[in-house]
Order: C-alpha cells, then sequence, then structure tokens
C-alpha cells in the first residue's frame, strides 16, 4: 500500500503495476528519430474524420485498443480511464470515453496530463478500487494552434522559442497484479510561475516547476540522480531543458548526465526545423510508451523518474496580460520480475 | 514589367525582413508585430510618406500589412474631403471594404474547394 513519506510525495514497496501501453503518432513525429519505437504511425492527420477534434478523438481510441490488446484485456475490465487533452473542456477525452462507455475522469494538466494520470490510476488501482486503471492522453496539432494560438489557415510565423504540439496519443494500463513494470512513488506537482507571459515560450515557464517537483521527489526519498538511469521530463524544449538543468545545479544537483526530454527527443529538431522541439500532452505520452515503457521492459534500465511539465494558462488569461503557471507531476517507474 | 516585379519584391521583401527579425530578435508577439505595421502604415500614410513608397513599389507595398494602414488613412483623409466630420469614422472601413469582401469570398471559396491540412 502507499504511503505518504512528504507532503505530496508517496512511496510504496509493493509496486503498482503497468500491465501494458501504446503510442500513435502523426507523421510528422514518425518521421523522428523515435519514428521506430512508436506501435503506429498514422500518416492520414485527419485519420479519416472531417474535422481535426474528431481526428485526435481517434488518435486516443487508436492507443487504448492497442493497449488493451496487448494486454489481452477487453474495455469491460477496465474499472476506471482518466483521459485529458489540450482541447477546450478536454473534449477529445470526452468523446473518446463516450465510444469506450468506461468508467470516466476527466483530466485537466495540459502536458503534464499523463504524469497526472498515472498518479491517480495508481492510487485508484492500489486502494483497491480498481483492477485495471487507464491513463490516456492526445494532442494534434492542428486542434492545438487554434485553441491557443492561431486558426491553422491564418498562416502565422513561428517564433524561435515555439514548439511544435505533436500529434500524438499515448495510453497506459496501470493493473493490481500483471506487468513487469512497477509505479513505486510519485510526487504531486505545485504551481510554479516565472512570470513568463510569452506562450511561445513554454519550455521556460515550465522549467521551475520541474525543477521543483524533482528536487522535492529527490530529498524526499534521500535519494539522488544517480540512483535512477533518466529523469525524463515531458516537454520542456531544447530551451526549457537547459534553464532547468541549471536550476537544478544552482541548487547542488546536477541532473545533465540522467536528463532526458521528450519534446527535445521527438523531433530532429535541425532537419525538421522544429525550432525548440515539440510540446503538447501527446508528446510525453507517446515518448513515455514508445521509448521508456519498453526500456524498462527489456531490461535496459531500472529506475526512470517521469515528470512531466504543464502550462496552465488559457489565450484569455494570456491576453488579460497574466503569465503562465506551470505544474509538473512526477511518477517513479521501476523495473519489476513479473 | 519586370523592372515593376522587382521593385514590389525590394520593398516587399524589406518590409518582411523587419518583420522577420522583429520575430527573432524581440519578444514582440506575431500580433503586436502585425498591428504596429498597420500602424506604421497608418502614421507614414499621414505624413506623406507612405503614397510616393506605394506609387514607386506598387503591390511590393501596398500587400503588405503597411499598405493596409496606407489604405485605410487615404480613405479616412478622401472622406473628410467629401463628407468632413463623419468621414473619420466611415472613411477607414469604406475605403478597406472592396479589400475585406475578397478575402471573405476568396476565403469561402478556398474552404470549399480544398481540405485544409496541417502546417507543413
Amino acid at each position: 500500500m502507499a504511503e505518504r513519506i512528504a507532503r505530496g510525495v508517496f512511496r510504496t514497496d509493493t509496486p503498482i503495476r503497468i500491465s501494458s501501453y501504446a503510442a500513435v503518432v502523426g507523421e510528422k513525429e514518425g518521421e523522428g528519430p523515435l519514428g521506430e519505437c512508436f506501435d503506429e504511425v498514422v500518416t492520414d492527420s485527419h485519420f479519416g474524420k472531417d474535422t481535426w477534434e474528431q481526428a485526435e478523438t481517434q488518435f486516443q481510441l487508436e492507443a487504448v485498443g492497442l493497449a488493451l490488446r496487448k494486454a489481452g484485456l477487453q474495455r469491460e475490465d477496465i474499472d476506471v480511464i482518466c483521459a485529458g487533452d489540450l482541447i477546450n473542456q478536454c473534449i477529445g477525452s470526452a468523446y473518446s470515453v463516450r465510444e469506450l462507455a468506461v468508467p470516466f475522469l476527466g483530466l485537466y494538466g495540459a502536458c503534464s496530463t499523463m504524469a497526472e494520470g498515472l498518479l491517480i490510476t495508481s492510487v485508484l488501482t492500489d486502494s483497491g478500487i480498481a483492477d485495471h486503471a487507464a491513463a490516456v492522453t492526445s494532442s494534434h496539432f492542428s486542434t492545438a494552434e487554434r485553441q491557443f494560438r492561431f486558426p491553422l489557415s491564418y498562416g502565422g510565423q513561428r517564433t524561435p522559442t515555439s514548439q511544435w504540439t505533436c500529434t500524438a496519443s499515448g495510453a497506459v494500463i496501470v493493473s493490481r497484479d500483471s506487468g513487469n513494470i512497477g509505479v513505486v512513488g510519485g510526487c504531486i506537482g505545485k504551481i510554479a510561475d516565472l512570470e513568463i507571459t510569452d506562450i511561445n515560450n513554454m519550455g521556460s515557464a515550465m522549467a521551475p516547476a520541474a525543477a521543483d517537483t524533482i528536487m522535492r521527489y529527490l530529498s524526499a526519498t534521500g535519494t539522488v540522480p544517480e540512483d535512477y538511469d533518466y529523469i525524463v521530463t515531458g516537454d520542456l524544449g531544447v530551451v526549457g531543458s537547459q534553464l532547468l538543468r541549471d536550476f537544478l545545479l544552482k541548487q547542488g544537483v546536477d541532473i545533465t548526465a540522467q536528463h532526458r526530454d521528450c519534446g527535445a527527443m521527438i523531433f530532429d529538431v535541425e532537419k525538421q526545423d522544429m525550432h525548440c522541439g515539440g510540446s503538447g500532452c501527446g508528446c510525453g505520452a507517446s515518448v513515455l510508451c514508445g521509448n521508456f515503457l519498453p526500456m524498462l521492459e527489456r531490461g535496459e534500465a531500472e529506475n526512470i523518474l517521469f515528470a512531466a511539465t504543464g502550462a496552465l494558462m488559457s489565450p484569455m488569461s494570456l491576453q488579460q496580460g497574466e503569465s503562465i503557471p506551470s505544474i509538473s507531476h512526477l511518477v517513479h517507474l521501476r523495473k519489476e520480475q513479473a | 514589367m519586370i523592372l515593376d516585379i522587382l521593385k514590389a519584391f525590394l520593398v516587399g521583401g524589406l518590409l518582411c525582413a523587419v518583420g522577420q527579425v522583429l520575430i527573432d530578435f524581440t519578444k514582440l508577439t506575431p500580433a503586436r508585430i502585425l498591428t504596429g505595421y498597420v500602424v506604421t502604415g497608418v502614421v507614414l500614410s499621414a505624413v506623406g510618406l507612405y503614397k510616393p513608397i506605394a506609387e514607386f513599389a506598387g503591390a511590393g507595398a501596398t500587400v503588405p500589412l503597411t499598405g493596409f494602414g496606407h489604405l485605410l488613412a487615404e480613405g479616412i483623409r478622401k472622406t473628410i474631403g467629401r463628407d468632413g466630420f463623419l468621414g473619420i469614422f466611415t472613411g477607414g472601413l469604406t475605403a478597406a471594404a472592396g479589400g475585406v469582401t475578397a478575402a471573405l469570398l476568396f476565403g469561402l471559396i478556398a474552404s470549399l474547394l480544398f481540405r485544409q491540412k496541417d502546417k507543413l
């Protein structure tokens, strides 16, 4: 049973299992350096649907379907699904769960949603409320652009610090007693705000949140970065990653060797002209499900901290001159014996 | 004709290059640069500088957003001459009506004929 070890930090001796996972990505993500590791690359960004929003829902359904198939489960076996995305009122998730007919908790943690979903599904499974619970997120470049920036047809220019919202979805199934990856701890993030107001510089806005969460988990557990194979952030991008490492270095913690950022990994920033890298809920989720969870499963890594970050502003708050409040949730993943 | 194209290319390109420099090296958001261009066009037109540029470069000066500012200022100037004080309120939009309506119409036609794609 999980227990509190500090404010917002928990740990468990009996790991909560991850039994299955899947990542589905769009064409650009498939052309990136990680292209090979995703379960499915969908080249039609409409996914055969009329609207981008319906396409995003389809990406989620595909990821959930694949994860269920890999685990040999039916959707009736899932006791609860915790899902979220970036569209207003989280409709990407609401409409995918409408198809699935599974008990549903909607989440909004912006790009930190996969970590938030893993925290909640882990605790629900650990407490015995669920035998199998699914954490699902998605993002779509074209829905996010019109949600947060401009309609695509407006043809706005991207700035040097801007990141590219990934068209991707990831699904993780957390189970009581099967799977050889375990969730053994977690840290619920606190809001950090560096008073950045530029929506094209979200990596910098989110870096202090990641630094705070990682520090809190390390100090609560009495561990050091060398205890982990990788310390993974969601989508800080190139600029934000540097800032995170600098922040932690100032506090005497050097994560340079362990740190990986999904946003910086998913694209070849130079070749694909991606400015500062990828972003979006689907970015961290798909790289976790396509790259890091398989590494744990294959035994190429033993311990991974996954700290996804989210920028919790809205277009309205930015228009009113508010700065970007950011958050980072962390889950500690460990290789277990099946 | 070739000379006209060259002039339009150079002046239009220069105006756009200024915008690119502002995007890359300042913290100005694209929306602020865009409105800044319109206002700059109005001011340059008001002090009489934009008209000679537009006559020299043609579409190279009228198509970028400074050209829209120039159009607004010119429209207001003309309408004030005809309708007096009321022209301040009607002149700008009246002058821009052709461009705005064309943009709406062509936008509609394009949306009917083509399917939206991701940005490349």
